[in-house]
């Protein structure tokens, strides 16, 4: 290798490792921070010290206290549920518009991808007056349809671009065969748009997964809260106590760490299903 | 049967207009879902902001005055407002003057590095599965000014005369709380270039590269050019981003210290929500809507033109 191909290298090299710092410190920080005990942050030494009795204390304290574990199922739930939802209507109606023709098609499609731009903020007063008043508000349910209806746009983009894709042959035999279109539908479309459904069900997962403001808004219940709410929730709880609170960012960043880690391509894939050209 | 069916859409001008055929009750069927929640979670709540933007009420006694166009008169001198779409502004400007380069050397640094370098790409990545609530948090005492990890670095290298009250000197918390959305988001943009850049094909570089380019000219000269749509497709995200922007603001600042962070979304729901002016904050969730959907189509159109000139 010549010189200049080393000196190269070795500038790429640094840029990689400044940026890997970057990015991997405040994860550092809040790793570390949760294994220390609480008046070690006082005492004055430096923030990135190793702590001097590592304790996981504050970890077992959370877990322990069983709130964590509510948050958890909450969030698990009402994601579960609003994605499930969300892949049944979106592919239901990029089925549509991919495959049938009717005079408003292209009307209907625009006004739905049109929804993508929308910031959610404009209908938060609205929507918080409609769960109120048909009882659902300050229950885990309020969010299901706000949730399904601001992903609906980008999901039946997606699937109606992969649906197109489609070739549709088997379709056409299935329908000489007799299938009804509905039948077609479960039995053909849905099937063969399976990878583009899942791929839709770890964006939409992960964007619910981390979701604020509706959740912030309609419920206040502390039981009844989603695991972004729990964690500021905690902030308010432990103020003073710094360990505690990194020992709570650590954990409820690590599920989906742990996914990441085990289907890297996937989850990459899944999350930037947003940038759409 | 096929005749029969084409005799009544003849027959029936509303039918054959709508070009009803034997799929219309499965079209029907399939798209209510959609629309039923699009019409009572999106397009009723917009329709009902406008209409509340007219009133004086707060969301609670049965009764709401009508007071016309006095929130909107309100709305254009209230300083707070323009601050915040000001600030706003400053964030649409910084995000994409620092992600987009920042993002675009990434990317080209990991597809320089290939195999070598997932590690690096792995890590890069975890910014963006944490959730803005988190991210914020983290911040807030990674900024503290006494146990926080920027001043403690400062420290740690000498110096101390940099040491800052980040969040609470009004005059650099914006670019505080900027810098942590860059820090989000670069990861997000670094992947969209860099599946851009594998996308060109292997002929074209060795062709360049035979030709003698350098790797620099190799990038400013054919592959940032080829590239272009997924540019023009990440500066138009990041600025509708940013102008909706509020997770991450809340959680570190509300706000604060005296509007100083302030953005519209965040001063629409104070408005709103803590201090119960319904009326007010549907106005100021309006002029939200309109000045992001006004941004978002005169850059759709710009963009798209720019796009085919080039």
């Amino acid at each position: 290798m010549t010189m200049r191909g080393i000196l190269r290298n070795l500038a790429l090299i640094i840029f990689a490792v400044a940026w890997l710092l970057i990015a991997g410190i405040p994860f550092y920080f809040m790793a570390l921070t949760g294994l220390k005990e609480r008046f070690e942050l006082f005492s004055g030494g430096s923030v990135f010290a190793f702590p001097q009795a590592p304790t996981l204390a504050n970890f077992e304290d959370i877990l322990s206290s069983g709130t964590f574990f509510q948050f958890l199922f909450n969030s698990v739930l009402v994601v579960a549920v609003s994605v499930g939802l969300i892949l049944l209507f979106s592919a239901m109606a990029s089925y549509v518009f991919a495959r049938l023709t009717f005079r408003l098609n292209r009307p209907l499609f625009m006004l739905i991808i049109a929804g993508l731009v929308i910031p959610l903020h404009v209908t938060l007063i609205p929507v918080y007056l409609f769960t109120r008043s048909i009882g659902l508000y300050d229950t885990l349910w309020a969010l299901v349809g706000p949730y399904v209806a601001f992903n609906l746009p980008l999901s039946i983009f997606i699937l109606t671009e992969f649906m197109r894709q489609i070739p549709r042959e088997m379709e056409e035999a299935a329908r000489i065969d007799g299938s009804t279109p509905i039948g077609t539908f479960f039995r053909i479309m849905l099937p063969l748009s399976r990878p583009g459904l899942a791929t839709l069900a770890i964006y939409n997962a992960v964007i619910l997964w981390n979701e604020f403001v509706f959740a912030f808004v309609l419920i206040i219940t502390p039981k009844n809260r989603t695991l972004p709410l729990a964690i500021w929730q905690y902030q308010g709880e432990y103020a003073m106590n710094i360990p505690a609170i990194m020992a709570v960012l650590t954990l409820s960043a690590l599920p989906l760490i742990v996914v990441y880690i085990l289907g890297q391509e996937r989850v990459t894939r899944g999350m930037m299903a947003g940038a759409l050209k | 049967m096929a005749s029969a069916a084409a005799r009544r859409q003849d027959i029936n001008p509303v039918r054959k207009w709508l070009r009803w055929n034997e799929y219309t009750p499965t079209l029907v069927l399939f798209l209510f879902p959609t629309v039923l929640f699009m019409v009572v979670f999106v397009i009723w709540p917009i329709i009902s902001s406008f209409q509340l933007s007219f009133y004086d009420w707060n969301g609670i006694d049965p009764t709401r005055k009508f007071i016309g166009l006095e929130n909107w008169a309100r709305l254009l001198n209230d300083n707070v407002f323009w601050r915040a779409f000001g600030n706003n502004l400053t964030v649409v400007v910084l995000s994409i003057a620092v992600q987009m380069p920042i993002g675009m050397a990434l990317a080209i640094l990991l597809e320089r590095g290939g195999r070598r370098f997932n590690i690096f790409k792995t890590i890069y990545f975890f910014p963006l599965l944490m959730s803005s609530v988190a991210v914020g948090i983290l911040f807030k005492y990674i900024y503290d000014p006494s146990f926080g990890a920027v001043n403690g670095l400062l420290k740690a290298i000498g110096l101390e005369t940099l040491k800052r009250n980040w969040l609470s000197d009004p005059g650099i918390v914006l670019y505080s709380v900027i810098a942590v959305i860059c820090w989000q988001y670069i990861p997000f943009y670094m992947i969209l270039f860099l599946a851009a850049l594998s996308g060109i094909s292997e002929e074209l570089r060795d062709a360049a590269l035979i030709d003698g380019a350098t790797d620099r000219q190799y990038y400013l000269k054919i592959a940032i050019p080829l590239i272009r749509g997924t540019v023009r497709t990440a500066v138009l995200l990041s600025l509708i981003g940013s102008l909706k922007y509020f997770d991450l603001i809340w959680v570190m600042t509300e706000g604060g210290p005296s509007n100083a962070s302030e953005l519209m979304a965040t001063y629409m729901y104070k408005k709103a929500f803590p201090s119960f002016k319904m009326g007010y904050g549907s106005t100021v969730a309006m002029a939200l809507f309109l000045i992001v959907m006004g941004i978002a189509v005169v850059s759709f159109y710009f963009s798209r033109r720019l796009e085919t000139e080039v």
